[in-house]
């Protein structure tokens, strides 16, 4: 049995406003010379780590405690899974 | 008539709705446990406040207590359910009613009095109200912006799930009486049948006149139908 580093975001559907980014974006990246940047969205982060047989299976076990723990709720939130190297 | 008042790690507005079901209504009720509660109570209360910390998103942890399939089994059996603030944060994460609360668009907590306008009588707050009165609450979240998709908040119109919505003080619905950023100022929901309902502003803050800047007593209305048997 291997154990996998998992990153997972939640991030907002983009058609639900995020007040935090538009803050972020207009008022410390555009008026302090950063005026090149846009789209900026926030999100939460949380890294674990996953005993699994293979990437595959740890990317697995986070889809399925994602959904049934309701680490985002499908209603406002984009989920994006990521599986690193094992450790 | 017996009511739970149900408290999780982080609850504190739980004492606030026990002295006004007790002491101003004069209805029997009880501050219970949340992994204590049982279905000998004829109705339930999930109070403001926060639980479990509100880590990763409000509501979120409370929403997977014992309590939650306690209350889905009263509601089956027709008895009233409510949740204010926090407690409608755990009815929406526990997927009892529908929708998200998010983030306000002002970024900010917003604490003040608020105007509403009742928009279905059916619920177990409304009964017996006249559609679109409009009633003075206090509001008091950081996340409380409700949204659905367009779809979903097209069926919550068709199935008249909307209970309250934020007004100006004629009843007009407008962006200015919005405090939060909600979808069509959707300040509470309920249930296809009306005995669950959730909702932002405290009924229990708006229950007494010396609590209110207007003298109003709006939300004791609410609580009163609320507690009412039938």
């Amino acid at each position: 049995m291997n154990e996998y580093t998992v990153e997972v975001i939640v991030e907002y559907k983009p058609t639900a406003s995020d007040p935090a980014g538009e803050t972020i974006e207009r008022d410390l990246m555009h008026k302090n010379g950063y005026s090149m940047v846009s789209n900026v969205r926030t999100g939460n982060y949380m890294r674990m780590k996953i005993k699994a047989k293979s990437p595959d299976e740890a990317r697995n076990i986070a889809e399925r405690l994602c959904n049934e723990l309701r680490i985002f709720n499908p209603v406002a939130h984009k989920l994006t899974i990521r599986v690193g190297d094992q450790n | 008539m017996k009511v739970a008042i149900v408290q999780f790690p982080g609850s504190n507005c739980d004492y606030d709705t026990l002295h006004v079901l007790r002491d101003v209504i004069k209805v029997d009720a009880d501050l219970v446990w949340h992994a204590d509660l049982n279905e000998t109570y004829d109705a339930v209360i999930l109070p403001g406040g926060f639980s479990y910390g509100d880590y990763w998103r409000s509501g979120l942890v409370a929403s997977f207590s014992p309590a939650i399939g306690v209350i889905k089994d009263m509601a089956k059996d027709g008895k009233n359910v409510l949740g204010i603030c926090n407690g409608f944060q755990v009815l929406v994460e526990a997927k009892i009613l529908p929708g998200a609360l998010l983030p306000n668009t002002s970024g900010t907590f917003i604490c003040k009095w608020v105007t509403v306008r009742v928009e279905n009588t059916n619920s177990a707050l409304t009964r017996g109200m006249a559609n679109g009165s409009v009633l003075r609450l206090p509001i008091a979240h950081a996340e409380g912006r409700y949204y659905l998709s367009e779809e979903d908040t097209k069926k919550l119109v068709e199935n008249e799930q909307i209970v309250f919505r934020y007004s100006n003080i004629e009843g007009e619905i407008t962006e200015e009486s919005n405090p939060n950023g909600s979808i069509l100022n959707i300040a509470g929901v309920m249930n296809p049948e009306g005995n669950i309902v959730g909702m932002m502003p405290h009924p229990e803050r708006a229950s007494e006149r010396i609590l209110s800047p207007w003298g109003t007593e709006h939300g004791l209305r609410l609580l009163k139908n609320f507690v009412r048997r039938g």
